[in-house]
């Protein structure tokens, strides 16, 4: 069960706030630390680590996890006695408040490390973080981090299971499994289902897991985005299955991308974009890819429109769209507590090795 | 789960006329013991306990005219020894009506630990104060490792550790019957 953790390497520290991108090698990591050992999640670092069949019982599970949400007493003792600790190098509201509400209604005691009070501002290496909490006896860490790699790296060195709760432009998985579930929810089923995703594929951590996760299930993926927010090599025509992403086409018009399509997802636009130079101009990012009533109305009736949020009305989504009737948004909000509990659950419940 | 696995020699103990017997005199029990009450609630234990109360309340919209409301729970949240279960998904727990104040009848498969009925009953009381919580099962197979006891069973069998009670119900298996099966490891022969 552990023999990743056996062959503990020399200690080669990523300090936190300096270390280059490592997404190609914690990819490579990532495959060697996971066996796949009968079903049984050790830590959830990635998408395409997860087989179909896990998927599939992480989302039934949270079908059971979304109904102990509906009830007036939100609190069982599934995980009472267990701690479960969020570390956020990066700032977000929904997915740190996600995971503590997933936590604390299954019982845990959830503790949320605020790096910029935490010794990470006094220069604490990540490694030397990942220790320290693991000697209080953490049975869960979730980690964000703006450094793709960087969980994979802290799973490699403490014996507590880490969760990924986005890492740099490489993984957001349970994102994506919120969406599937909420996909799931409105279509169904996955298989044949055609899902539009429009935006800033090549920074877009939701987009590569998502991408991962809606090819496993079956769908088809059409992408469309300004060239420039593309990775290098994914050109409007072409399907992507030379490199592995059996499914998904690159679509030349938006119009292409939307027409009957089973469900749309927006993704956000960062400012930092369009002063890095990709964009010419928000303005003429949400002519040409914005996401508005008349470009909805050619996707199939009542599509399910997605936003891993947060938004930005008027650039990436309009306001009436965003808050009409196809938008799933806040639904997303909910899911995502049910899918973390039900990943906190199958994670945490194995016990202390 | 480990069935597909293992090789097993099943022993039918209770057929599927026997079963039917079994359903209709704890119905008759359960009213006889309720007085009749119309509050009365029955909850199944996921996922063939609840196949159990729907008989049960079939049967007693025969006898006596009226259908208990049937909800379903899966208490694997409560359990005390979750690693053993990650396996499988959490089910929806579905009571239909507030538990306050109403007579109900947990109703499952098999006693066995009475590790289950313990955590459902924990379970059960997020869902209001009942005013009592009796507990029904087809099958008794001894081995109790909790101060539980059942108020209507359905027949007991006295069973070793290494056995398995397997319920099979035509909602979910090919049949009405239980089997009692020996476990033993693969290629162990017989």
């Amino acid at each position: 069960m552990t023999t990743s953790r056996e062959v503990r390497e020399t200690q080669a520290p990523v300090n936190g706030n300096t270390g280059p991108e490592t997404a190609e090698t914690a990819r490579l990591e990532s495959a060697a630390a996971e066996p796949v050992t009968d079903g049984q999640l050790r830590n959830l670092l990635d998408i395409d680590s997860l087989s179909r069949q896990q998927i599939d019982t992480l989302l039934d599970s949270a079908e059971g996890m979304l109904e102990v949400l509906g009830r007036d007493v939100k609190k069982t003792p599934a995980l009472r006695g267990k701690t479960i600790i969020t570390v956020f190098y990066e700032n977000s509201t929904r997915t740190r408040i996600s995971f503590e509400e997933a936590g604390k209604v299954l019982g845990a005691d959830v503790i949320n490390v605020s790096v910029s009070a935490s010794s990470v501002s006094k220069g604490e290496s990540l490694y030397n973080t990942a220790l320290t909490l693991q000697a209080m006896q953490v049975d869960a860490l979730v980690i964000r981090h703006p450094h793709s790699g960087a969980p994979h790296f802290v799973a490699r060195h403490v014996s507590a299971p880490v969760v990924n709760a986005g890492d740099g432009m490489h993984a957001h998985p349970t994102q994506t499994l919120l969406d599937l579930f909420t996909l799931r929810q409105k279509l169904g089923t996955l298989e044949g289902k055609k899902v539009a995703i429009v935006g800033d594929v090549l920074y877009s951590r939701v987009a590569r897991s998502d991408i991962l996760g809606l090819v496993k299930m079956g769908a088809d993926v059409v992408l469309c985005g300004p060239p420039t927010l593309m990775p290098a090599g994914w050109s409007p025509g072409e399907t992507l299955s030379e490199v592995g992403m059996e499914g998904v086409l690159v679509a030349e018009r938006l119009e292409e991308a939307l027409e009957d399509s089973d469900a749309v997802m927006t993704l956000r636009i960062q400012q930092e974009r369009q002063d890095a130079g990709h964009l010419p101009d928000l303005r003429e990012y949400s002519n040409l890819y914005g996401i508005n009533r008349k470009r909805l109305a050619l996707a199939k009736k009542g599509a399910p429109l997605l936003h891993p949020g947060p938004m930005n009305e008027g650039v990436e989504i309009s306001s009436d769209v965003a808050h009409g009737a196809q938008s799933v948004v806040e639904e997303q909000v909910r899911n995502g507590v049910a899918v973390r509990m039900a990943v906190l659950y199958a994670i945490c419940s194995r016990g202390r090795d | 789960m480990t069935d597909q696995s293992s090789h097993y020699d099943g022993r039918v103990v209770l057929s599927s006329d026997d079963i039917r017997r079994a359903m209709a005199r704890i119905s008759h029990e359960i009213l006889e013991r309720n007085g009749g009450n119309r509050d009365l609630v029955l909850v199944g234990v996921q996922t063939r306990g609840v196949h159990i109360a729907n008989r049960l309340a079939a049967n007693i919209e025969l006898f006596e005219g009226f259908v208990p409301p049937v909800g379903s729970l899966d208490p694997r949240l409560y359990r005390d020894d979750p690693e053993q279960a990650s396996v499988h998904p959490v089910r929806p727990t579905s009571i239909p009506v507030s538990l306050e104040g109403r007579p109900v009848v947990l109703v499952d498969d098999v006693l066995y630990t009475g590790r289950t009925v313990r955590a459902a009953l924990n379970a059960l009381s997020d869902f209001g104060r009942a005013s009592r919580i009796q507990f029904a099962a087809l099958v008794d197979r001894g081995h109790r490792e909790l101060p539980i006891r059942p108020d209507y069973i359905g027949k007991n069998i006295p069973t070793a550790q290494d056995e398995r009670v397997m319920v099979k119900l035509t909602e979910v298996d090919d049949t009405d019957q239980v089997e009692l099966i020996r476990m033993s490891p693969v290629g162990a022969g017989t």
